[in-house]
């Protein structure tokens, strides 16, 4: 059996949030090194705020301001931080309540080791020295010996508020197609499509899948199709999209490789874009090194007849 | 034992807008949720579930709006679901929903869906460089642009459709208040000279993206009986999934959404969808998807959907309107656009969808469909409860 293909697949996107009055003043707030909670239909006071109350669904406005000191209530050891984290030697996550609150906002401890930092010990806001109205304004906690601080006396209003957030969003993958695509892939390396026959509808998947979707059987008898084939539809694109370096207008078609039970998708060129019909008849065209064909052209045989290729659309 | 008959009593919507900045994700389902509860002059303790769905989770880059959004939603010692069936979410949501009142699970039910194009990015979600793969296309568009061509092969339909379609619904949505575009001066030479993006497709013939949120309230006999206002009755509805590719798909006009169709009618005793639904409420996002959905519901032989749009059978005033709120021509948050369309066909039923009102309407149909052509979903509501 060939070998079985990876590679690393990386989604990366930077989501934009808006914030709503409530996390709008709280993080404007933190700019201003001012920490602010809210205040709920029975009185507590939540620090980190929440538009909404928790046990009653009323919607919450009423905003209170906190003290920059408070006491850890629980308490990790994070001995190997990764890239990211909020610091880059040794620090304990800590949940803090913060005078003023009932609730507890989760930061980390700038500590020297395990050892120094225990449940009920107090300690206060490290500003960070550039602050942009995001929780990392906060840059950790310090453990402090003094009388609770007072509060600043904030209203909670601020000029140029924060309204919107920018979010980074990143997730790591290892990605593979698994056995059908790889035997696939390496076949298209000798530029020969292969695909796989289902045992029971006998149809050829071009890709292959290692089973038929229709029948949920597996697949392993392999079929070589094309290399010519048939256009049975297509459009013409007229919008350049960000992540993809072809020009338009370019035809993007779905192609029905001789022997195929069902089109693939490729690009149309060596035609000019407007001369392109469903029915024309096609074959790929290669690039050193690509995995893919790099786009089909026409043959130059007379047109498929409809009924031929009308189940492949 | 029979099943508990489902009833309407509460609809929200926001005002569907390109991006609603002055809210976060939370403030804006909130927002449809109130305006369902006030609706239904019902308070949050009133009700006993909460259903939500949204865009595939790529989009807007929140994994988990169930936990997110429970205190929005008064979901708080209450259960709360996540339906996820891509574009056609909205409308898989409201049907989640209905199910938990017709097995007698819960009484009342709070039902949600929403999404913020403004804070999402639809193209990248639906194009992830997937390593191996050859990049030959980005979003929707492109996409479905074959399969229109494809309809038009096979029915000879004039390439003339897909403007009577988005001229229609554009004008349709000027009588909504909640539809997102508003274009006071649309013509339909204006929509015939719009630039071609993904040829047979112009940029006039698709759907905007939006930022909106929908939600309703739905019940059983008894919280029908306490409504404030006249309910709409569930008649039928059903869900039906099948691949995006495989040998053998009829893209044009899927057999999932024909027998998603089917069963509909059969529960709800129609044997001539044409001559007895009396409005239409359809996912559209590209024009011609009317005339092809009129095939794959029913509504007209295949090859013959073409016709009663060129007829002005699917206008407002016609016999058979279609997407009389504006469609998701008019107002594309994706997330709830199937919602919106189940909500708008039950609106119908109630008598209470304002200027884009069909006199008359007894029976409405609410369709969605989502992935490639792959799910779909739908209900049928009556002005009548169901005879049982
Ligand atoms: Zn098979």
């Amino acid at each position: 059996m060939p070998e079985v293909l990876r590679a690393p697949l990386v989604v990366e996107f930077p989501f934009t949030r808006s914030l709503g009055p409530v996390q709008s003043a709280f993080l404007t707030g933190l700019r201003e090194r001012v920490v602010l909670g809210v205040r709920t239909t029975d009185g507590r006071v939540l620090v980190p705020p929440v538009e909404y109350d928790p046990v009653t669904a009323d919607e919450l406005r009423d905003l209170v301001e906190v003290a920059p000191t408070g006491t850890v209530t629980t308490w990790a050891w994070n001995p190997h931080p990764r890239p990211g984290q909020p610091l880059a030697t040794p620090f304990a996550w800590v949940l803090v309540r913060l005078d003023g609150a009932d609730t507890s906002l989760l930061h980390v401890l700038d500590a020297p080791g395990p050892d120094s930092v225990r449940t009920g010990m107090r300690v206060r806001v490290r500003w960070a020295a550039t602050r942009t109205g995001a929780i990392t304004d906060i840059a950790c906690f310090d453990p402090y010996g003094g009388a609770p601080a007072q509060p600043s006396g904030s209203t909670g209003e601020f000029a140029d508020p924060v309204t919107g957030i920018v979010t980074p969003a990143r997730l790591d993958y290892t990605y593979t197609p698994g056995r059908a695509q790889s035997a696939y892939l390496d076949a298209l390396a000798e530029h020969r499509t292969v695909g796989e026959r289902c045992p029971q509808c006998r149809k050829v998947y071009v890709p292959p899948r290692g089973a038929c979707p229709t029948c949920g059987v597996a697949t392993t008898e392999q079929v070589e199709v094309g290399p010519r084939g048939t256009v049975t539809t297509f459009c013409i694109v007229n919008i350049k999209a960000r992540n993809l370096d072809i020009e338009v207008p370019y035809v993007y078609a779905h192609i029905a490789l001789d022997g195929a039970g069902l089109a693939l998708h490729g690009r149309i060129a060596g035609i000019p874009y407007d001369q392109v019909r469903m029915g024309l008849r096609v074959e790929p065209v290669w690039t050193e090194g690509a995995r893919h064909p790099d786009h089909y052209r026409p043959t130059g045989e007379p047109d498929a007849d409809y009924d031929t290729y009308r189940e492949l659309l | 034992m029979s099943k508990e008959p489902v009833a309407v009593v509460g609809i929200g919507q926001t005002k569907h807008v390109a991006a609603r900045r002055d809210v976060s994700i939370a403030g804006l389902v909130r927002e449809a949720a109130r305006r369902a509860l006030d609706d239904a002059e019902l308070t949050w303790a009133d009700i006993d579930a909460v259903v939500i769905g949204k865009a595939p989770d790529f989009f807007e880059g929140v994994m988990m709006p169930e936990l997110y959004l429970a205190d929005a939603l008064g979901a708080v010692g209450k259960p709360l679901l996540r339906v996820h069936t891509a574009g056609s979410v909205g409308g898989s949501t409201a049907l989640v929903a209905a199910g938990l009142i017709a097995a007698r699970v819960h009484g009342t039910v709070l039902t949600c869906a929403f999404e913020k194009q403004s804070e999402s990015n639809a193209m990248w979600g639906l194009s992830l460089p997937i390593p191996f793969q050859q990049p030959l296309l980005a979003g929707a568009g492109g996409f479905f642009a074959p399969h229109v061509r494809a309809y038009m092969r096979r029915s000879g339909a004039p390439d003339t459709i897909g403007s009577l379609v988005a001229y229609k619904d554009r004008r349709n949505a000027l009588k909504n208040p909640f539809a997102h575009l508003h274009e006071h001066d649309i013509t339909l030479e204006k929509v015939q000279s719009s630039p071609m993006l993904w040829d047979p497709i112009r940029y006039s013939e698709t759907c905007p993206s939006s930022d909106g949120a929908c939600a309703m309230v739905l019940t059983d006999r008894a919280g029908a009986a306490r409504a404030p206002r006249p309910p709409a009755w569930m008649h039928g509805g059903a869900m039906r999934s099948e691949p995006t590719l495989f040998a053998g798909k009829d893209a044009v006009s899927p057999r999932a959404g024909k027998d998603c169709a089917a069963d509909v009618y059969r529960q709800a005793r129609i044997t001539d969808p044409r001559r007895e639904i009396d409005a239409v409420e359809m996912y559209v996002p590209f024009s011609w998807y009317e005339p092809m959905w009129l095939e794959n519901l029913g509504f007209a032989d295949e090859g013959e959907g073409w016709k009663l749009t060129e007829a002005g059978v699917t206008e407002l005033d016609g016999d058979l309107p279609v997407n009389m709120s504006g469609g998701v021509l008019s107002s594309n948050p994706i997330g709830a656009s199937g919602m919106i369309r189940f909500a708008e066909a039950a609106l119908q039923v109630r008598g209470q969808a304002g200027e884009h009102q069909v006199e008359g309407v007894r029976r409405a149909l609410g369709h969605a469909y989502g992935g490639g052509s792959q799910f779909f979903a739908m209900w049928l509501v009556g002005a009548e409860p169901p005879s049982t």
